[in-house]
């Protein structure tokens, strides 16, 4: 037990000291990630002033219009929230890094070492997530505060803001074992990439991560009704919703259930697919 | 292709929800479709002819093999700039097209819209002065990594950039900082200009005859694009003072 503790702690130091390399980069690099932002608050701003029909250009205030149930001021705050939640649920080369040990043997290691494939990878994730909120804080510190102003509503109830933070960290799981499974999947395909970039497709439309979920459309058929069976609006769109107060009382809490529930079905699915592929792994590469 | 698809979708969704972006500005759904056609063809035109070749010009100046470039008898702006083409990002433009044609022939059934034998030569004169400018955006981006040693952020910094430039100019002509970036993506790197251009010429979004401030505008895109190639030339060979060829 001791033993296995030592090995994980050995693996997330050298994981955070991996991330440390490169700390200025990485800076500029979170600030940088609010540009697109900047321009979205200008496209919803122009979008608004039709919608509530009033020229706000000089005036000094803010449209009052609403999309649905989205006021101007709301859907700001829901982009900047998504990135918070982005920053717990993306994984970045997470399946294609799998699916090439997969292809080039390097898995192999896995088998002979006593070290579980599954739980080195969260390891070094998680080392590299906490780096990252530790020196991204700074610039998103900047960035909310500059930006207080389109939270309408204020700081949340702190039941809401209680769940607004368990979901985030489910959100890294749930993220980091969807994944996990799709990168598994290489031990049957070799070749994942077109998997992931359908996966990837689906997580901007259905996540949340384009736009309130709200928005979409009804009908031809009901996409808005489709996205609530499926897991992905738990990586983008449910943490910001639970924040402005847009998902509140026993919704809420219902929707922290099933975040729980598909956080455990993309664990128990990645173990059985991890013990299914190295039965029929067989080794390619040196 | 599917980025593409895409952010035709998320407009699609906005559209359900407005009639307009930008109270006035004539930019309505057929009109916007034309603007982001228009956005797809530069873009393809870019990621076709420069985009590979700026990224191996990183790589040659982080290898020294930069070298060899610049020891050729022959411009070395020219030489790096165009040895490689990317036919891969080709079909987005002829995208592009379709959607333009498409929501152009929507549009002219819904009012009027003046075509001439000129709209299309114009049109296309304008998508080049588009590619010349973001070509020169391009190299001085590339140009830093002399100075950084190495710009794994190339893709990064392209992808923030242009991301000023997806948008009608209108959403920008707001306030303190909305009229700050105008300023800067007008006359200082005219990016905005460029993409707002062509798709004028085609969309009309206030209608015909043009404004006059659209005729000065389409003047100093002219302009613009003159201006941004110089100082993309200035740039690169500033930039390559700096080099101390690597590993040779």
């Amino acid at each position: 037990m001791l033993e296995s503790a030592v090995i994980w702690w050995t693996f997330f130091k050298i994981s955070i000291n991996e991330r440390l390399i490169y700390r200025a980069d990485f800076m500029l690099g979170t600030l940088m990630r609010f540009l697109p932002t900047l321009t979205q608050i200008f496209l919803w701003w122009a979008i608004y002033d039709v919608i509530s029909n009033t020229d706000t250009t000089n005036s000094g205030t803010r449209p009052d219009g609403n999309i649905a149930g989205y006021k101007y001021g709301d859907m700001v705050a829901y982009y900047l929230l998504v990135i918070i939640s982005r920053a717990f649920s993306s994984m970045p080369g997470l399946t294609g890094g799998i699916a090439n040990q997969i292809r080039n043997g390097e898995v192999k290691k896995f088998l002979i070492q006593p070290v579980d494939m599954q739980g080195c990878l969260l390891i070094q994730r998680l080392a590299h997530k906490l780096v990252y909120y530790l020196i991204a804080t700074l610039p998103f510190a900047l960035v909310f505060f500059l930006c207080r102003d389109f939270f309408i509503e204020g700081w949340p109830p702190p039941n809401a803001l209680a769940v607004f933070f368990a979901s985030l960290i489910l959100s890294f799981l749930l993220g980091f074992y969807l994944e996990c499974c799709i990168g598994l999947i290489g031990f049957w395909f070799l070749e994942v990439t077109s998997l992931t970039f359908i996966y990837m497709l689906m997580n901007f439309l259905l996540s949340g991560h384009m736009f309130p979920l709200e928005l979409l459309p009804a009908e031809p058929f009901n996409i808005r009704q489709l996205v609530e069976y499926l897991p992905f609006k738990y990586l983008a769109y449910f943490p910001a919703a639970v924040f402005l107060g847009k998902i509140e009382g026993p919704e809420m809490y219902r929707g922290l259930l099933a975040e729980i529930g598909w956080v455990v079905f993309f664990i128990v699915l990645s173990r059985i697919l991890w013990h299914r592929g190295i039965k029929r792994y067989s080794g390619y590469g040196g | 292709m599917a980025w593409a698809v895409m952010n035709w979708g998320l407009f699609k969704i906005i559209y359900r929800h407005t009639g307009e972006i930008g109270l006035d500005s004539g930019w309505h759904e057929h009109e916007f479709f034309i603007f982001l056609g228009t956005i797809w063809i530069i873009n393809s035109l870019i990621q076709t002819l420069f985009m590979a070749n700026a990224a191996e010009f990183s790589e040659l100046i982080r290898t020294g093999n930069l070298d060899f470039a610049l020891l050729k008898p022959i411009d070395t702006q020219f030489l790096i700039s165009f040895p490689r083409i990317n036919w891969s990002q080709l079909p987005n433009g002829i995208l592009g097209g379709m959607l333009i044609a498409h929501s152009l022939r929507e549009l002219m059934q819904e009012r009027e819209i003046y075509f001439s034998v000129f709209s299309i030569p114009a049109f296309l004169f304008f998508i080049g002065c588009g590619a010349v400018v973001m070509y020169s955006v391009m190299i001085c981006l590339a140009s830093t990594s002399i100075w950084f040693g190495r710009n794994q952020n190339l893709y990064n910094f392209w992808f923030y950039i242009t991301n000023f430039y997806r948008y009608p100019m209108e959403i920008y002509q707001r306030s303190g900082v909305g009229m700050a970036l105008w300023g800067t993506f007008t006359f200082v790197v005219p990016i905005l200009v460029v993409s707002n251009i062509p798709a004028r010429i085609l969309a009309q979004p206030l209608g015909t005859p043009w404004k006059s401030w659209e005729w000065g505008l389409a003047a100093y895109a002219i302009i613009g694009s003159l201006w941004s190639l110089m100082a993309s030339r200035w740039v690169f060979k500033q930039a390559l003072k700096s080099y101390r060829s690597a590993s040779s």
